[in-house]
């Protein structure tokens, strides 16, 4: 099941072989979903009207949300201040480490650049981010795993945040440790100096300061997937809570 | 960081539910707060927020988050809405809401920046501009609940003027010798104002907050630029990043547009 390429009306994949540098373009094409109501019909607020309407492409923009030109900071804690010197990233399965990088190791990686839109469960977009980072399959590639060991993973984060994946969402180029945005290191307060890329589910499953990612055989929650919100999250369907 | 100390976890679908506005109390300026009445309210946490969705006649929906002001003990949900100027729902709420208008509301949300009087104090509040609602909520609770557990509250605006709930909470600190509440004015001090007159520092929490010895929870909710400053310089001082909680209000922060 490859969301990433669902969600999207154009994937293009230019290969330059003088950076060896992947890029990847995706715009969405969902036509915009009215959200449902247990009511027959929502009571109406008289002389309330959209100011962003003309401007913004509907077909961008997933049910509930609203676009924004900043980028706003979202999370539960104090952000951890994190040295690349001291920063290592590692891939684990069960108790058994399967790959393990400091700053400099990650940063030879290959890389791969991605232009995309994000949406956050607290209802703001943003269009036409570029992240910069090193792709799950190209993890996987670097760790000697032919295929992903476990259909489910958790992402482990400096500060003790948490968020569940299944690995179906993070192949295909779909998910990436991303280390730039727009072209410098990604500030501390927006998770730098890495944070997970996982564009096509609302925003708090790109986890901050992501350290571990361990892969799972049974789907656990995460911090905000114990408290009431999604499991999934997909955006384009509003699953914004627990039941959505 | 963990989900343990969660509670309110909700295990159905938050559905849409018709809020009717019952009462409006003008605050500041830029603030009003809307007293709702919900039918079928399930009952909430101090600190946790709703989703409103106003629907307009040629059937435009917009979402936005607002925490809940009012403690679980009120009848009616309390909402304080900051107008944004170039924002396309508080200036609705602000400007055209009347009394007997309905809307669409969905919630409780969030089971991690929440506190009760079960998991005690000492208690450490630190609010810029509406940033106090979801706070405001926490010290109502603790006040109709009899507790006396040792709270502080530091509390940014930019005026005497700008300052939400300002009489409720200097009646509240007057009655109550274990509550502090401490106004800092960054833009304009009335004459002959002796407290402080500058953004939320190091220094200010070093001097006003509990110390880390004594293990307070701390909730911090603002602007983003307030929220980063002051949890940052709460580690700094020594206090465990476990220990506090934050969350982010106003234009640019997520929550209230």
């Amino acid at each position: 099941m490859w969301l990433w390429a669902r969600d999207a009306c154009a994937v293009r994949r230019n290969h330059d072989g003088s950076t060896g540098v992947w890029v990847i373009v995706t715009f969405g094409s969902r036509s915009r979903c009215k959200g449902t109501t247990s009511m027959d019909s929502p009571p109406i607020s008289r002389g309330f009207r959209s100011k962003q309407q003309e401007q913004t492409p509907q077909n961008r923009l997933p049910p509930g949300q609203y676009v924004t030109a900043g980028f706003p900071v979202l999370s539960a804690g104090p952000t951890p201040q994190i040295k690349v010197q001291e920063w290592t990233f590692a891939l684990q399965l069960g108790g058994t480490l399967l790959g393990k990088w400091s700053w400099a190791e990650f940063e030879s990686l290959h890389q791969t650049t991605i232009k995309t839109d994000i949406h956050c469960v607290t209802k703001w977009s943003k269009f036409d981010t570029t992240w910069q980072g090193v792709t799950f399959d190209d993890l996987l590639k670097v760790a000697g795993l032919a295929e992903p060991p476990a259909p489910y993973i958790m992402a482990h984060c400096d500060g003790g945040y948490t968020t569940n994946l299944p690995v179906a969402d993070l192949v295909g180029g779909q998910g990436m440790i991303a280390t730039r945005y727009e072209g410098l290191p990604i500030l501390p307060a927006h998770g730098g100096p890495a944070r997970l890329l996982v564009p096509h589910l609302y925003f708090w499953k790109s986890a901050k300061w992501v350290r571990r990612v361990r892969f799972m055989d049974k789907d656990e929650h995460g911090f905000w997937e114990s408290l009431g919100y999604h499991n999934y999250g997909d955006p384009w369907k509003e699953q914004r809570y627990d039941g959505d | 960081m963990t989900g343990t100390e969660a509670a309110a976890v909700p295990t159905r679908r938050l559905e849409w539910q018709p809020a009717e506005v019952r009462k409006i109390v003008v605050e500041t300026f830029r603030v009003k707060s809307l007293l709702l009445h919900i039918p079928d309210w399930q009952g909430h946490l101090p600190g946790q927020h709703v989703d409103i969705r106003l629907t307009g006649e040629d059937g435009y929906q917009a979402q936005r988050s607002y925490s809940i002001a009012s403690p679980p003990e009120d009848e009616l949900l309390t909402l304080t809405v900051e107008r944004v100027d170039n924002g396309e729902v508080s200036p609705y709420l602000i400007d055209d809401l009347r009394l007997g208008d309905q809307f669409e509301l969905r919630g409780p949300i969030g089971g991690y920046f929440v506190w009760t009087v079960a998991m005690r104090g000492p208690l450490c509040l630190i609010a810029g501009g509406s940033g106090i609602a979801p706070l405001a909520a926490m010290l109502r609770h603790r006040e109709r609940r009899n507790v006396r557990a040792t709270a502080l509250l530091l509390y940014s605006s930019r005026s005497l003027e700008d300052i939400i709930y300002r009489e409720e909470l200097d009646a509240m600190a007057r009655r109550d010798p274990n509550l502090r509440v401490i106004n800092t004015l960054t833009r304009k001090q009335p004459e002959g104002w002796t407290g402080y007159r500058r953004r939320i520092d190091k220094a200010m929490l070093a001097e006003a907050c509990v110390p880390p010895e004594q293990n307070p929870k701390i909730y911090i909710c603002g602007s983003t630029p307030l929220v980063e400053d002051a949890s940052r310089f709460l580690v700094e001082l020594g206090h465990s990043p476990l220990t506090i909680k934050t969350e982010r209000f106003g234009p640019t922060g997520g929550l209230a547009s």
